[in-house]
């Protein structure tokens, strides 16, 4: 098929615009000056400007993934003419490189509009080899963690913002190709063979960083949130109990870590093994959840909201005034670094030739704790047990019309969510080596349903996506310093506005994929694409 | 037909009165519905006979009387009613909008089934079994209701009239002794309600009571081995189709006194 004359202008225009130089003053990031080479944001614009290689070729969905493409192209254009022209003193900075990418990606963008509608993206692709669909498996994670380190080398907030509109919109872009519902078939077809190479792909995450703790040391505190995102996420996403109080639970593990750890301010003088420290602390918190959830559990909605805020702040104000245990608002500090059978957690070792920070450690360990936390989270999920949880999200009174004891199945989803968030928060315990109250704010347990609602509710890779999200963003755009708050809510604000069912909307598992995954294995639930239907392809 | 009845009555309803703030919604209603029966219940709009069904099924508490299956009190929550052997459907129907057509079924199969914590975390072999027979006993039932093709839609994406059968489906999962329906022929069309009139018999056929709630009288009276009468909370009469349908104090009930 010949592409029309508009789209090959346009393309044409976003290629040479982004070899040219953007800027005409030095200092802005990304050698903006520079000819002949697409350096900065003019990569991420020229990345999509491959979009256009759909002219040519006529799949399913490819009018509005082209269309994507280049309004992606032509939104990082803008961005960072008004980037330039903020740091330059006006338009006249911005170069005759960026203006004629913008003509391009306008052209681009108007030739995509005017395609034909066409096919939609097919909901299945056909089989393949089974070598070559674990193949396109491990691409998609080699992708991911790609964009992961590529994203966090980026120092220039600038330069990220440009990275996460690529994201946005290149993500959008396959969507609309029918790529993630594919992989999602994938996922759930190689279903262990996924959960693998997923792992190994976490595993290879601090190897990338060459040595550098900064950003490990922020997965080692993403680790223990994405635990408890996971545990809230059976609370919120599965059993539909809006928790606002549930970082008390985490801060409850988080003292139990502290206390038997034999902190150098410690009140308690008892040490015990670590091991046993995660259980006790997930076992402690899940009676907490118990205790807490008897009479309230009993109330529906806004008013359990309420009263499991109230819960939250009690939790915060008992540990900030009960001096002879919790050492009021000092805290308990000095938590010691692990060490297990010899090995210090606080060192830093060598591996593979690559030297890996003390936090590290911590990563993996999490890294474990995660994989636990999964484990129960997809089986759970997928027996009777969770589908309880379901029925009485959707439909409480039916669900007890059904013959579910749903006051004993909200307990239990609250004792398991406290559990986890218990368990997580003895290993926090030792990452930041302090615990004190003011760590246990209403705010964290905002986030924390926030990162869950953000990823997805009641999908394990949307509490993970949302977790790491809600850390890395705001990190990223320590730059913008005050706004940078406001900034994360507005981004907060699109994703609710553009996909309110999460990064990675929840899909009830088909039973053609169930019957194919042998032996009751666990069901990757969340893992899924986009679901159709969504605001998105409306 | 009152003597077999009362002789191998399943569910007996004896002297139920709810009473809302100052709204006598049920005056001291006894019904019976026996090993095999297809009860009727009709009445004018607010005469409580959902009321009365949300009180046979746990839904509401009883101001006063009880509620029997097979000799034994029932009180306390819905689901305790369904485990007992007393299932519903719900005049809006009520499905899991989420969940699969499937999922709804097992989802009925909750109180019949025993596995837990550990067990389906650690995915034994007692796990598997129990799920497989649960997974086998919904795609009877689906079967059943003629949805067997429609396992994995969306209960959402299913028509009304699909919906009503699914929702049948979801209740016969908890193998009750008595199937409480609650205007199972809503918003049908004519060979639609033919349709679910065979499958109420088809149900009864299976070995489930059934109890049912309608406005139409066609569809009761040619359906029901009994009918009661609710009018503005009390039952007014009971017994054969054609002994309601000749009733005087009946038609004065839906259609007023004759004035003279």
């Amino acid at each position: 098929m010949k592409p029309p004359a508009l789209a090959v202008a346009g393309a044409a225009g976003l290629v040479a615009g982004s070899v040219s130089p953007w800027a005409t003053f030095a200092g802005f990031p990304g050698k903006m000056t520079l000819a002949g080479f697409p350096g900065g944001a003019r990569l991420f614009a020229l990345l999509l400007t491959a979009g256009a290689v759909l002219f040519a070729v006529d799949v399913g969905g490819r009018r509005r993934a082209a269309l994507f493409a280049a309004v992606g192209a032509g939104a990082i254009v803008v961005m960072n003419i008004v980037a330039i022209a903020d740091q330059g003193g006006g338009l006249g900075t911005v170069a005759w490189g960026a203006w004629l990418a913008l003509a391009g990606a306008g052209a681009l963008s108007f030739a995509a509009w005017r395609l034909p509608a066409g096919e939609p993206a097919p909901d299945e692709w056909p089989r393949l080899a089974p070598a070559l669909e674990v193949g396109a498996i491990a691409v998609a994670l080699l992708a991911v963690l790609g964009a992961v380190v590529w994203g966090l080398e980026i120092a220039e907030s600038s330069r990220f913002i440009s990275f996460l509109v690529l994201l946005v919109f290149a993500s959008v872009t396959l969507h609309h190709l029918g790529v993630f519902s594919a992989l999602a078939v994938l996922f759930a077809r190689h279903h262990r063979m996924a959960m693998l190479l997923g792992a190994a792909a976490a595993v290879a995450f601090p190897f990338t960083q060459q040595g550098n703790a900064y950003w490990i040391r922020v997965f080692a505190s993403i680790g223990v949130f994405a635990v408890a995102a996971i545990g809230l996420n059976v609370v919120v996403g599965l059993a539909g109990l809006l928790d606002l109080g549930y970082v008390a639970f985490f801060g409850v593990g988080a003292y139990v870590g502290a206390l038997f750890s034999n902190a150098a301010l410690t009140t308690t003088n008892i040490h015990l093994p670590f091991m046993l420290v995660v259980i006790l602390g997930g076992c402690i918190a899940a009676v907490f959840g118990l205790v807490i959830g008897t009479p309230t559990l009993r109330l529906r909605g806004d008013y359990l909201a309420i009263v499991t805020l109230g819960f939250g702040e009690i939790f915060r104000i008992t540990a900030n005034n009960w001096d002879g245990l919790t050492r009021g608002p000092n805290g308990i500090s000095g938590v010691p670094d692990l060490a297990l059978g010899g090995f210090d957690f606080g060192e830093s070792h060598e591996l593979f030739g690559v030297t890996l920070p003390g936090f590290a450690n911590y990563y993996f360990v999490e890294l474990l704790l995660i994989a636990g936390a999964i484990l129960v989270f997809t089986r759970l999920n997928d027996s009777r047990i969770g589908r309880a949880w379901v029925a009485i999200r959707e439909d409480e009174l039916a669900a007890a019309a059904s013959g579910i004891d749903t006051i004993r199945l909200k307990l239990l989803a609250f004792a398991i969510g406290a559990f986890l968030a218990g368990a997580a928060g003895t290993v926090n315990a030792h990452v930041t080596t302090q615990v004190s109250p003011d760590s246990y704010t209403f705010l964290e347990s905002i986030l924390l349903v926030a990162a869950v609602v953000l990823g997805g509710m009641g999908t394990v890779p949307g509490a993970l996506l949302g977790s790491t999200a809600l850390f890395v963003i705001p990190e990223k755009l320590r730059a913008f310093q005050d706004k940078r708050l406001l900034l994360f809510g507005a981004a907060l604000i699109l994703v609710m506005r553009f996909r309110p069912e999460g990064l990675v909307p929840s899909k009830r598992r088909r039973r053609e994929l169930r019957s194919e995954a042998p032996e009751g294995v666990p069901g990757l639930a969340g893992a899924s694409g986009p679901a159709p239907g969504g605001p998105l392809s409306a | 037909m009152r003597s077999r009845a009362a002789a191998m009555s399943l569910l007996e309803v004896r002297g139920v009165t709810k009473r809302f703030e100052g709204l006598l919604a049920v005056d001291s209603v006894d019904l019976d519905v026996g090993e095999g029966d297809i009860v009727g219940v009709i009445g004018p709009n607010g005469a409580g006979k959902t009321t009365l069904f949300n009180c046979m099924s746990g839904l509401d508490a009883p101001t006063a009387g009880e509620i029997r299956f097979r000799g034994q009190v029932l009180s306390g929550r819905p689901d305790r009613f369904t485990k007992a052997g007393v299932a519903r459907t719900f005049q809006n129907i009520r499905l899991f909008p989420h969940m699969t057509v499937f999922e709804n079924v097992l989802v009925g199969r909750h109180c019949r089934t025993r596995v837990g914590l550990a067990a389906a975390i650690g995915r034994g072999p007692r796990f598997r079994r129990e799920e497989r027979e649960s997974a086998d006993k919904a795609d009877e039932l689906l079967e059943f209701v003629g949805l067997r093709r429609q396992g994995d839609t969306l209960a959402r994406n299913l028509s009304y009239g699909d919906q009503r059968r699914l929702e049948i489906a979801r209740a016969l999962a908890s193998e009750p002794g008595v199937l409480l329906l609650d205007e199972p022929r809503a918003g049908m069309n004519a060979a639609e309600t033919r349709a679910a009139a065979d499958l109420v018999r088809r149900i009864r056929d299976r070995g489930v009571a059934v109890a049912v709630i309608e406005h139409d009288m066609r569809f009761i009276f040619g359906l029901c081995d009994r009918v009661a009468v609710l009018v503005q909370g009390r039952k007014l009469v009971e017994g054969t189709p054609a002994e309601v349908q000749g009733d005087a104090r009946v038609i004065e009930a839906y259609l007023g006194a004759p004035t003279a």
